[in-house]
């Protein structure tokens, strides 16, 4: 038998050799993909929501699978047993995977393909709205917001950071000197040979060969760039959101989670756009977003008094002639019957200075037949611009969710 | 730094290897190249080929993997070896000492097996390296090719992966050629030889149906729509080629993987008992030995069982009770040369039912699970009525009984270039999303129709997948 052989490790080898990039990156494109086309069942997954947002947060996402001829449910099994077992034993669940079946055997069961993957939210929030825009956004009058937009080109310059050099006229002023240099070498050859010999010399000494003639620093030039403000239009949303008793964990919840959304679009598409929280039971208060998102109260209903609030606001700090405004609102509908009238007024009266009133009704299945619902009583409010939804699950959440925002595109 | 020089290792393999040669194994030539854990990673994603063609399912591997190792939730195998000629294996560099050495004899065991096992015949082995790197060439030049690109080519390779182990499995026997095919079909036409044909009735003579395509049922799935798609590429074909290629390699190691396993925990075991290492050595070999051969709970580890089998194997030869010769007759055999034979002549379904006694199934205690509403439960012990039957279906499910058996059965079905695949049902049923999807790329690749022929929960059903999508429908 010829010699074993043993290769010893060479680190540089293995640093080079990331062998398995090119099929990694693939493979998280992919993965992008299924999760732009799963998103609603992810964006119902609570560990999403109220998470900030430079956060890597693991999404649990269907694995790519890779799909095969297995066999299914009704396959029996052989295992191991410690010593005493006996028939009728329960060894394990049904689609899960066997627990430690050593190895990869070909053809294993199917099992759940689920695993988790690092995203930032940034991400996630990216491919979400990626086509989502706010509808009817108007060019108001005195647009004070301004936003730093994209960056604009302003000539060139000697100085600057390297990634802004611009090779093709550092080349070209590279060859300009050259030319120059050759010429003056040719007029002083002309007019005083003896002199040249010293040139030639000098320069013999300084360029290790005749042909190299190096960049100097006077050849580089950059390209220089200077941030441009620009005014956008003026927008504020306004988030109503119902904290009443009635407003069990699950309908806050749900209730939440819409919030989150239409906060984390807002913050992604619009940067200059302003964010009124206000949250009722039977008064309303202006709060913080982390009170917003997470703290609970209680009390009866009046829904008049968030929208009264928001009236209030609005009409303090944002006037709809400057401003486009947004209010959206989610409660579970269960109002006082005293104040459906007063409700009904101020929402017309929203509605009327609003580019967009959207309320969403909260009912969990189960609950919808036995509560009050503010659906039927707002079906009487005949504006174009008011929304409704019923959100009953959390995986209605993102449909509803781009009902609101994406209706009214297609009246553009 | 490691605690171990290079020079350790070969005096250590120079050790080894005496013991090899005692055992009367026989080897490749034996390269190990060290590595670190993210190589390791790599090389597992990738089973342990050098150069291998891209695909994304290596990354969504290499991804796994790394997951689970870095959550600490799996330890990496102490060693990768392929089957090639030189053997080509990967150590840890991290490694102690004494696994390295572990490694390295449990390394000579698998060399041992691939040089030996009847299945390994037909994966030629000096070619391994070369093979796949041409493969890898080949499927880049077609990513790279602007009238081809890298969608296209990954389109093939998923379609062709999924149904990539849908092939003959036992390579030793060889495929017919067309003609052989025909004049068999001829032959078995013929009414058998019947010695009382005088008072039988004459059976009628079916003629075949030489025409159909293919003649008989046809388990190379990919083979045959290479063959038989005229509007397939030729850089299309080729990647059909590739992938069938690579599963031929890899058959034969899913059809021994316990034996082989089995068989390389036995040699390291011996070796490294007859190698008298020190004790402090030797004490961390018994930890990690056991590491590796214990029992999973609820299932089967292949390392365990093998080992199990090969020991129990050699003892029967070596000292039989005198029950084992009363039934059995003395053995004819010493334990060490029946080993070498078997580990030449079985594969794990031969070998389990050749060798997996009932003393062997009680003791390890093997039973047999069903699955009953969302519970897996034990209906049969290896006890008296029950060891029979658990012994199946282990039988059943080991090496490539764990895929499915689905042949072609007509390539014009309806005379509509429908292909109709038929599933060898043995009751258990296919898993219907994955069929549904697997279907689907039979259909991308096939370019027309395609049902196959199943049976679901006791009822014939005919899965479908044509340009309306999937249906499935159930007939009588």
């Amino acid at each position: 038998m010829v010699d074993t052989i043993f290769r010893p490790f060479r680190s540089s080898e293995a640093e080079r050799s990331d062998r398995s990039a090119g099929d990694r990156l693939r493979h998280r494109q992919k993965i992008r993909e299924s999760i732009r086309e799963n998103i609603a069942d992810i964006i119902a997954e609570e560990s999403i929501i109220g998470k900030s947002r430079d956060r890597v947060i693991k999404v649990p996402i269907r694995g790519i699978r890779e799909y095969r001829f297995v066999y299914g449910d009704n396959t029996p099994g052989v295992g191991q047993g410690d010593g005493d077992s006996q028939p009728g034993q329960v060894v394990g669940k049904h689609g899960q995977e066997q627990q430690g079946q050593g190895g990869e055997r070909a053809g294993d069961r199917p099992g759940v393909d689920y695993y988790e993957t690092d995203v930032t939210l940034e991400e996630l929030i990216d491919i979400m709205f990626e086509d989502l825009d706010l509808p009817d956004l108007e060019r108001k009058a005195l647009r004070q917001l301004e936003a730093p937009r994209s960056s604009k080109r302003r000539g060139y310059r000697q100085v600057g950071i390297r990634i802004r050099l611009d090779k093709h006229r550092t080349a070209r002023s590279r060859i300009k000197r050259q030319f120059a240099a050759e010429r003056r070498r040719r007029l002083a050859t002309a007019s005083n040979p003896v002199e040249t010999t010293d040139d030639a010399a000098r320069d013999a000494a300084a360029a290790p060969s005749a042909h190299r003639f190096p960049f100097h620093v006077d050849d580089l030039v950059y390209r220089h760039v200077t941030t441009q403000m620009r005014p956008e239009s003026n927008a504020v949303v306004i988030c109503i959101m119902d904290t009443s008793g009635s407003m069990d964990t699950m309908k806050k919840y749900l209730a939440r989670s819409f919030f989150f959304l239409l906060y984390q679009f807002i913050c992604t598409k619009y940067r200059s756009v302003e964010i009124v929280f206000i949250s009722h039971h039977t008064e309303a208060h202006e709060v913080s977003e982390e009170e917003f998102f997470h703290k609970g109260e209680s009390g009866g209903t009046f829904i008049s008094s968030g929208y009264q609030k928001a009236l209030d606001i609005i009409a303090e700090r944002y006037h709809p002639s400057l401003w486009n405004v947004y209010a959206f609102h989610c409660s579970d509908g269960d109002n006082f019957d005293s104040d459906n009238t007063a409700a009904l007024r101020a929402a017309h009266e929203l509605a009327e200075i609003c580019n967009l009133f959207g309320y969403g009704e909260i009912k969990p299945l189960g609950s919808r037949y036995y509560e009050s619902s503010m659906l039927n009583i707002f079906r009487r409010l005949d504006v174009g611009n008011f929304q409704t939804v019923l959100i009953e699950r959390k995986e209605d959440i993102w449909p509803s969710f781009k009902a609101f925002l994406a209706k009214d595109k297609h009246q553009d | 730094m490691p605690s171990w020089s290079l020079a350790d290792l070969a005096y250590w393999d120079a050790k080894i290897r005496e013991q090899i040669d005692a055992l009367g194994l026989d080897c490749y030539p034996q390269e190990f190249e060290l590595c670190n854990h993210n190589d390791m990673l790599a090389y597992m994603a990738y089973s342990g080929i050098p150069a291998h063609y891209p695909h994304w399912s290596y990354g969504k591997a290499f991804e796994k993997l790394k997951t689970l190792y870095d959550h600490g939730l799996s330890g990496l195998p102490y060693e990768m070896v392929i089957n090639s000629n030189p053997s080509l294996a990967y150590l840890m560099r991290d490694n102690s000492l004494c696994l390295q050495i572990l490694t390295i004899a449990h390394v000579y065991g698998h060399n041992d097996f691939f040089k030996n096992n009847f299945t390994f015949k037909s994966t030629r082995a000096e070619f391994t390296i070369s093979t796949f790197k041409a493969h890898a060439e080949r499927v880049r030049a077609y990513m790279e090719d602007p009238s081809i690109g890298a969608d296209n080519v990954e389109n093939i390779l998923d379609a062709a992966h999924a149904l990539s182990l849908q092939r003959r499995r036992n390579l030793a026997v060889k495929k017919l050629s067309p003609d052989d095919e025909r004049r068999e079909l001829l032959r078995n036409a013929q009414a058998a030889h019947d010695p009382f044909r005088n008072i039988h009735r004459r059976p009628d003579y079916v003629e075949p149906d030489l025409q159909k395509v293919p003649l008989s049922p046809e388990p190379d799935i990919l083979l045959f729509i290479r063959e038989h798609n005229p509007y397939l590429a030729n850089w299309e074909r080729d990647l059909l080629t590739i992938v069938d290629e690579e599963a031929r390699y890899f058959i034969p190691q899913i059809e021994t993987k316990i034996m082989n396993e089995g068989w390389a925990s036995w040699v390291h075991r011996e070796i490294l008992n007859a190698i008298e290492l020190p004790q402090e050595l030797h004490l961390e070999f018994l930890v990690r030995h056991n590491q590796v051969v214990r029992p999973t709970p609820g299932g089967i580890n292949p390392y365990h069982l093998g080992l199990k089998l090969w020991t129990d194997l050699k003892r029967r030869c070596d000292e039989p009770t005198p029950e084992e010769i009363h039934e059995h007759g003395k053995p004819e055999k010493a334990g060490m040369l029946k080993l070498l034979e078997v580990r030449e002549t079985d594969r794990d379904q031969s070998f389990l039912r050749r060798f997996l006694t009932e003393e062997l199934m009680r003791e390890m205690d093997l039973f047999e699970y069903e699955p009953k509403g969302d519970d897996l439960i034990i209906s049969k012990v290896a006890d008296e009525q029950g060891w029979r039957s658990v012994k199946e279906q282990l039988i059943r499910s080991v090496g490539m009984g764990g895929v499915p058996v689905i042949r072609i059965e007509d390539a014009d079905f309806g005379h509509k270039r429908t292909l109709y695949l038929m599933h060898d049902h043995d009751g258990r049923d296919l898993q219907l999303e994955n069929g549904e999807k697997t279907l689907a790329y039979v259909h991308r690749l096939w370019g027309r129709e395609v049902v196959l022929e199943t049976v679901l929960a006791g009822k014939r059903t005919l899965l479908t997948y044509n340009d309306r999508g999937f249906s499935a429908k159930t007939v009588k």
